[in-house]
């Protein structure tokens, strides 16, 4: 297998942690895998991408060449589509629709949506709603990453059993919520594709 | 305060385990299982979290390895260079603008000599995703005359610890280690040994003169070292780091170093047609570099960074091999290397390689850029507010400012500072411009950067009384890098002082909402002021603060 996954958000939103968990699963399933991200100055509120790369043979490049991504995880649907140039024709976008709006010139809302929803290949849904109604807000990353599970070839105990690991420390009801929200993620892109 | 990590093992022998590791975590792990027993650091993006790395390590507690921060690059140099001086080996980590603050240490290191193995780290950051230039530390090695290592991957990061600390100790040199943003910043599954080497017992070196740069030493020093060139070059020459792989087709040869040989090798799944030259030791392989040019009609040169190699291949005169890469436009000369630009400069020797640049998507005309900006509840943003407010109260204003989160303050909707050069600069060139003239002269600067190099500007100033204003605004943190101790948190009035700053004119105040009025009052006072005055502002910085609430 070989899956190329950009994951976008702003500064602080989590995506780290979604990388973490995959970067667990990988190594839990003796894959190969490289994640590039950037520390400091961009984290700070700016937009924050890494490169997830996740593969059965030797992997050479640390980042991904454009139009070679073949899936695109955002927690936030502008960012989604910053990466446009690094998802290949057949790729897919997995991303919540909750902007996160710190700038005075975000684009229109409607028009993204529409843009973003007459687009093939795309799950998007409201990730904060689905956190909230199985765990808390805080788990909409999870939810995020449930959705894209069906596109990692990554077999989905696997990522369970990351989420698992990288939580252990925090505690069986947090371990819990987690997996609730990245199990009710799953299910909605289920519905989806 | 150091980090918690998680890291995830899996066991794959009785000798080895499989981590998923940063190549700045790996070069850490591989220093500390050769045996390491001191590290020395200043944060600095992308470097930190080498001794991170090392403070978390439960070897590190066992054997009571060094790994406190230091209050900047060139205390970190000397201290490591101490530790080196006593026959134990020391790894110093550091940005690559770092270096430049350690120059003078580093350089003379080269004279003095290693005794127990020494490293240093330079992690350079082409790109500059938080950097203010794109340097490229491999001048410092060429220019110091020591041999230098670039790994091309995490598990290069780990294995080249332990190997560089054996070639400093073979030589008697240090040895400088040149990471780079997507190397020191990627995580990939790195094979680890399980039993670390037992550190080096305090042992003094065996040619002390040359630890005493006077000008006669340093003359027997400086022809010893000139002539050890060809030493290092045959060490380069014999490196497992360096690897020629002859390829079918002779009209390319392709010279490539460090992480840019990643993308090479990302071109050609299924092997590269030409003959590769990886270079991952300097000085460069001479012979090495030879067979490649006599095997090949031209020869590319892909290298992250300034093109170190390529100048080196052309010459002056760039009479000899044909040679492409950056100085003729076939890669970017600004910028990091990508998988793309590298197949791009090859395309034309290999046409097959078009995929790489067709039916790419283009950038959707919505997405407007989104810069990072200072966190809500963050101190510095009270600051700006209020010096914002106490500057409509004069004329020609000038803000110097300084590196760190602080100098966000440039963007919307502060626009508060007119520069930000290097650690420190904010009080030196508030001083110069006072000294010009300029009214008010305000310096602004974090805590941390001023005891890296603010404190001896401040002398300076204190000296002349010079007419100015210096804003300490204190986080109680290394912010900008993750929230690291800070060298002067606690002490920063009492530096002040013993500094010679008047009393009358050493001002402290809490930078929250509520005491905008307050401090913009102040701040009117002390620029009003025709002498020296410091104003303390702080407030702990609010990423740590929540960490510490939630440790409770």
């Amino acid at each position: 297998m070989k899956s190329d996954i950009i994951l976008a958000g702003v500064g602080g939103q989590g995506i780290l942690s979604i990388a973490t968990i995959l970067g667990a699963a990988a190594l839990g399933d003796n894959l190969y895998l490289k994640q590039a991200e950037v520390h400091g100055m961009s984290q700070r509120g700016g937009d924050v991408m890494s490169c997830l790369r996740i593969s059965s043979t030797p992997i050479a490049s640390d980042l991904i060449p454009q139009g070679k991504a073949d899936i695109i995880v955002s927690l936030e649907p502008m960012e989604a589509l910053r990466y446009l140039p690094f998802l290949s024709q057949e790729g897919w976008i997995v991303t919540s629709t909750v902007p996160f709006v710190n700038i005075t010139n975000y684009p229109d809302q409607e028009a993204l949506m529409a843009d973003l929803t007459a687009r093939p290949n795309v799950v998007s849904f409201d990730m904060d709603a689905v956190a909230k109604e199985v765990a808390t807000v805080r788990s909409s990353n999870m939810v995020l990453l449930g959705a894209a599970a069906p596109f990692i070839g990554i077999p989905v105990e696997k990522i369970e059993d990351g989420i698992r690991k990288v939580f252990a420390r925090k505690g069986e009801k947090l371990v819990e919520q987690n997996l609730a929200a990245f199990r009710a993620g799953l299910e909605r892109a289920k519905a989806n594709i | 305060m150091a980090k918690r990590y998680v890291i995830f093992d899996l066991i794959i022998s009785s000798m080895k385990t499989k981590r998923l590791l940063l190549g700045d975590e790996a070069l850490a792990m591989g220093a500390l299982n050769a045996g390491l027993s001191g590290g020395y650091a200043y944060p600095g993006t992308p470097s930190t979290e080498i001794l991170e790395f090392i403070q978390a390590s439960p070897l590190t507690k066992e054997r009571n390895i060094h790994s406190h921060w230091s209050s900047n690059e060139k205390t970190a140099m000397e201290e490591a260079l101490g530790m080196s001086f006593c026959g134990k080996r020391a790894i110093v980590a550091m940005k690559h603008v770092g270096m430049n603050v350690a120059a003078d240490a580093f350089v003379n290191s080269a004279m003095t000599g290693a005794n127990g193995g020494l490293i240093v780290v330079a992690a350079d950051d082409p790109s500059m995703h938080s950097s203010q230039n794109e340097q490229d530390s491999r001048f410092y090695a060429r220019f110091a005359m020591i041999p230098c290592l670039e790994p091309s991957t995490q598990q290069e990061a780990y294995d080249m610890a332990g190997y560089g600390f054996d070639l400093s100790e073979r030589l008697q040199i240090p040895v400088l280690m040149r990471m780079v943003t997507r190397l020191a910043h990627s995580r990939a599954v790195v094979e680890t040994e399980d039993e670390a080497r037992r550190p080096n017992t305090l042992a003094y070196p065996s040619n002390p003169r040359q630890w005493v740069l006077m000008p006669g030493n340093s003359r027997v020093r400086n022809r010893q070292l000139i002539k050890e060139q060809e030493d290092m070059v045959r060490e380069s020459e014999n490196s497992p780091f360096n690897r020629l792989t002859p390829g079918t087709d002779r009209r390319l040869g392709i010279l490539t170093s460090g992480i840019a040989a990643n993308y090479v090798a990302e071109c050609f799944p299924e092997g590269c047609p030409f003959t590769v030259l990886k270079v991952s030791q300097y000085p460069l392989p001479k012979s090495m570099v030879e067979e490649l040019a006599d095997n090949c009609d031209a020869v590319m040169v892909i290298e992250e960074g300034q093109p170190v190699i390529e100048e080196a291949m052309r010459g002056l005169l760039d009479r000899g091999v044909k040679v492409y890469g950056k100085f003729d436009g076939c890669l970017p000369r600004d910028g990091e290397l990508t998988p793309d630009s590298v197949a791009k400069a090859l395309t034309p020797f290999w046409p097959s390689l078009s995929h790489f640049h067709e039916n790419i998507n283009p950038v959707h005309e919505m997405v407007v850029p989104r810069p990072p900006a200072l966190c809500q509840g963050c101190g510095h943003r009270d600051v700006y507010s209020a010096l914002n407010d106490a500057m409509k109260e004069f004329e020609n204003t000038k803000v110097f400012g300084d590196i760190g989160c602080y100098t966000l303050g440039w963007l919307a909707p502060f626009n508060a500072i007119d520069t930000c050069v290097d650690m420190g600069a904010s009080i030196t060139m508030a001083k110069g411009a006072a000294d010009a003239g300029q009214h008010p002269a305000v310096a602004i600067i974090g805590d941390s950067t001023f005891t890296h190099s603010g404190m001896t500007g401040l002398l300076d100033a204190v000296n002349e009384n010079t007419p100015m204003t210096v804003i300490i605004s204190d986080n109680l943190t290394t912010g900008m890098t993750g929230g690291q101790d800070s060298q002067g948190t606690g002490k920063l009035e009492e530096i002040c002082l013993g500094l010679g700053v008047d009393p009358a004119h050493l001002r402290t105040i809490d930078s929250l909402p509520k005491n905008h009025d307050e401090m913009k009052r102040m701040f009117v006072e002390e620029f009003d002021y025709r002498g020296l005055s410091v104003i303390v502002s702080r407030r702990e910085c609010i990423q740590t603060a929540r960490r510490h609430a939630k440790k409770q």
